[in-house]
């Protein structure tokens, strides 16, 4: 036989393997899922400036989503153009802001730069320990009932959660209340109704079926009372942060074993326990607070929790760490109240693959036995 | 490749239909006694898998339609009431969306085994040409379909793309106004966007059964590239052959896939999409789904707005010229000792293109996106033509038999 020959043989039956290897790779996935998370849970990515693709955009006006518009030329500039003048404006707006944030940064040269560079990228999140993480994660009920009094009696003022009913907190997969304290909770709610038949509006208690009723009317009313700032909608928030943990990690977050979806919710606890004292040469337009995790590093809202303001009656600690890890499980589970059984069946689903397939491939070897191929 | 067909109805319903509609005989022709060589590796299961994702992405999608709003106000708000309210809702609609991926990853590895196996030339060009209109029609799809949940991502994809066509001179603004309905990306445009979607999927079956139809002509290409000789000794019948070991590697896609739908199913995804789609803000990146950057990257890669379109479509339609533009009389990579190896640095340069597509255009990135799109046409309209006349082939074997004998074929 040639060396041609051999090579192609090689060739070939390297990418049969290849075909073969995502089964291989299912297989081993079951057994290492937990494990691997609870290896890797401390905190171990704070390298800064490492990607220049910082993922998350939380306000309109943020002077590093200018500069990274640029990238997206040449359509992206085209389309700004052709679509819409009001976005030039919300930018120009953040202008001055910006111009006075880099005026700030005072002489030396080099520190200038140092400093510029650290004011465009946020620190990447720190990594958290999720009872919902990997491919047997589930909530943890207990931490999803604090974390909904956590957002109750803290979030709630400002951010609204439309699309949570209060029939959601006795679902299966969730806090799971009691239908009797579901009741009770909604009831102590107004929800707005009508037209009744002098057909007029009117406020009634909330019923389980009801959602969430926001807490400003609408995003005027929000900027209005909170110094121009609109506080995201929690409803998907969870889902709809996220940073990029760059080439090659990036690959491995797919990965049976090394699954990492949690991006989101450590981008919360990070950037809620993450505020820190505005430093000497950055200035900070009033109502606007310093947060290495936030893009641009500013962000409008003021530190949320501090230990002690809510009352936990399990025992838990009641400190900003455990309040802002307990508020953003109940955030990921309102984002996906499904989880659970997504995974539950899953599991059943790769399990009745992984075996059917194993049937399959051993039907089809001894059907082709006797043709030599 | 059909031969003599070996039908013969058996039942008396059968032959009642025979005279009537031989369905039963086209039907057994094609999926039974079909003639397929013995030597088909596993690249070959890749039409099996499409032919079940194209089905399972109309199934999943026709479902998820009767649950969706085509309306900007409540477009975001109805997907979030799929995945909330609708039973099994999660489910379907993490299916659906990384269904799209599944399909392209399938269809992009059914192309470059194509292409490394030469299976576009000579008797098969119109089977090509076909699946290079599929490919079009898939990257339309799954276009169109990313709009629909309207999130942020959706609606600067729909904003860039359309705008691509405003650079044709003299009538390009007025195409992108008819396009989107408007004068930006507005209700008319998800509405629009919304009905195609539905539509264009059943073009693409329209164009899978030709496809099909012109494989069962020529007959499948094989690893060794040589034809069919002899039916008897070159080939066997399609079942249970090839349906057993379709069914493998169906099955053992579909690990992969429910991996990705329900245990990782927004990898894929942007978490900007789960934020309403908003025209007052531009998200810092816009990044088109992972199946578009090689494509997105080229198109950045040239400074000037019109070449960047041409080139941007010149990249997918050049593939339909293959079958000329490639000189060599030999099919199969086996026996192509250069072209072998440059197959390899194409496909490098493929996946390359696709990473640099997802980062910012600009320093370093910008300039090895240029060099990777050179790279890219020069493959096509250089190396190939070139290459097909100067490479002298390894000896090819006489019959698909004898290289089985030759011990080069499959061995799984």
């Amino acid at each position: 036989m040639s060396e041609a020959n051999k090579k192609s043989r090689r060739l070939i039956s390297s990418m049969k393997r290849l075909t073969l290897l995502p089964v291989a790779v299912a297989a081993t996935l079951a057994l290492l899922g937990p494990a691997w998370t609870e290896e890797e849970a401390p905190p171990s990515t704070t390298d800064q400036g490492a990607a220049p693709s910082a993922q998350e955009v939380d306000k309109a006006a943020e002077p590093p989503a200018k500069e990274a518009e640029k990238a997206a030329e040449p359509p992206a500039k085209e389309a700004d153009k052709a679509a819409e003048p009001p976005a030039k404006e919300a930018d120009k707006a953040a202008e001055p802001l910006a111009k006075e944030a880099e005026k700030a940064a005072a002489p030396p040269a080099k520190e200038k730069e140092a400093r510029h560079e650290s004011a465009r990228h946020e620190e990447k999140p720190k990594r958290f320990d999720w009872s919902f993480a990997g491919a047997f994660g589930r909530y943890d009920k207990a931490q999803l009932r604090r974390g909904f009094k956590v957002y109750k009696e803290v979030c709630s003022s400002c951010h609204s959660i439309k699309m949570l009913a209060f029939r959601n907190l006795s679902q299966p997969g969730g806090p799971e209340f009691s239908q009797k304290e579901v009741e009770a909770l909604a009831a102590s709610y107004k929800v707005k109704d009508g037209p009744n038949e002098s057909g007029e509006y009117y406020d009634r208690p909330a019923r389980p079926s009801d959602r969430f009723p926001p807490p400003f009317a609408n995003e005027q009313a929000a900027r209005a009372a909170l110094a121009g700032n609109y506080p995201p909608d929690m409803s998907v928030l969870a889902k709809a942060r996220g940073y990029s943990r760059g080439f090659p990690l990036f690959l491995f977050d797919a990965l049976p074993g090394f699954s990492y979806q949690e991006h989101g919710v450590d981008y919360i606890v990070s950037l809620m326990e993450g505020y820190e004292d505005t430093p000497p040469d950055v200035k900070m337009p009033d109502g606007q607070f310093y947060d290495p995790y936030m893009p641009g590093r500013r962000i409008g809202m003021p530190p949320p929790l501090a230990d002690g303001v809510v009352t936990y009656d399990d025992g838990a600690p009641q400190t900003i760490d455990q309040y802002a890890k307990d508020v953003a499980a109940f955030m990921m589970w309102v984002a996906e109240p499904h989880l659970e059984s997504r995974k539950r069946v899953g599991l059943g689903v790769l399990a009745f693959l992984l075996v059917f397939v194993g049937l399959l491939y051993y039907t089809k070897r001894k059907i082709w036995t006797n043709v030599p191929h | 490749m059909e031969g003599h067909s070996q039908y013969t109805p058996k039942s008396g319903f059968a032959r009642w239909l025979e005279r009537r509609l031989p369905i039963l005989r086209f039907v057994h022709d094609s999926f039974v006694a079909y003639p397929t060589p013995k030597n088909l590796n596993y690249m070959w299961v890749f039409g099996a898998i499409l032919s079940f994702m194209l089905v399972a992405q109309i199934v999943t999608g026709v479902v998820l339609a009767m649950h969706y709003t085509p309306e900007t106000t409540l477009a975001f708000d109805s997907v979030e009431k799929i995945m909330r309210d609708v039973n099994w809702g999660t489910v379907l609609r993490y299916a659906h969306a990384n269904g799209a991926s599944m399909f392209f990853l399938a269809v992009y590895i059914h192309i470059f085994r194509g292409m490394y196996y030469g299976s576009y030339k000579e008797p098969r060009e119109v089977l090509w040409i076909l699946g290079v209109i599929i490919f079009m029609l898939m990257m339309a799809t799954g276009f169109l379909g990313y709009v629909l949940p309207w999130g942020q991502m959706s609606f600067w994809a729909a904003t860039v793309i359309t705008n691509l066509f405003s650079a044709i001179p003299v009538v390009g603004t007025s195409i992108t106004t008819w396009l989107l309905g408007g004068y930006s990306v507005d209700n008319p445009t998800l509405n629009r966007f919304y009905a195609l979607h539905y539509l264009v999927p059943f073009i693409i079956v329209a164009i899978v059964i030709l496809h099909v139809w012109a494989l069962h002509v020529t007959g499948q290409n094989n690893p060794s590239g040589v034809e069919v000789k002899d039916i008897k000794k070159d080939t066997v019948p399609f079942t249970p052959y090839a349906t057993l070991k379709d069914s493998v590697g169906i099955v053992a896609f579909l690990v992969v896939y429910s991996w990705l739908t329900f245990f990782v199913p927004n990898y894929l995804g942007h978490p900007d999409n789960y934020i309403e789609a908003n025209p007052l803000v531009t998200p810092p990146h816009i990044v088109p789904e992972w199946y578009f950057l090689p494509f997105y990257a080229i198109l950045r890669a040239i400074p000037n707005k019109l070449l960047g379109v041409i080139a941007l479509f010149l990249s997918i339609l050049i593939t339909a010229a293959l079958p000329w533009l490639d000189t060599s009389k030999v099919k199969s990579a086996s026996y192509r000792p250069l072209f072998r190896k440059e197959f390899w640095l194409f496909l490098a340069v493929c996946i390359g293109l696709g990473y640099l597509g997802a980062q910012p255009a600009e320093g370093a990135y910008l300039w090895f996106a240029r060099v990777f799109s050179a790279y890219y046409f020069l493959h096509f309209l250089v190396i190939l033509p070139f290459l097909g006349k100067i490479e002298k082939p390894e000896p090819v074997p006489e019959s698909i038999e004898a290289s089985i004998v030759r011990g080069e074929a499959s061995h799984v």
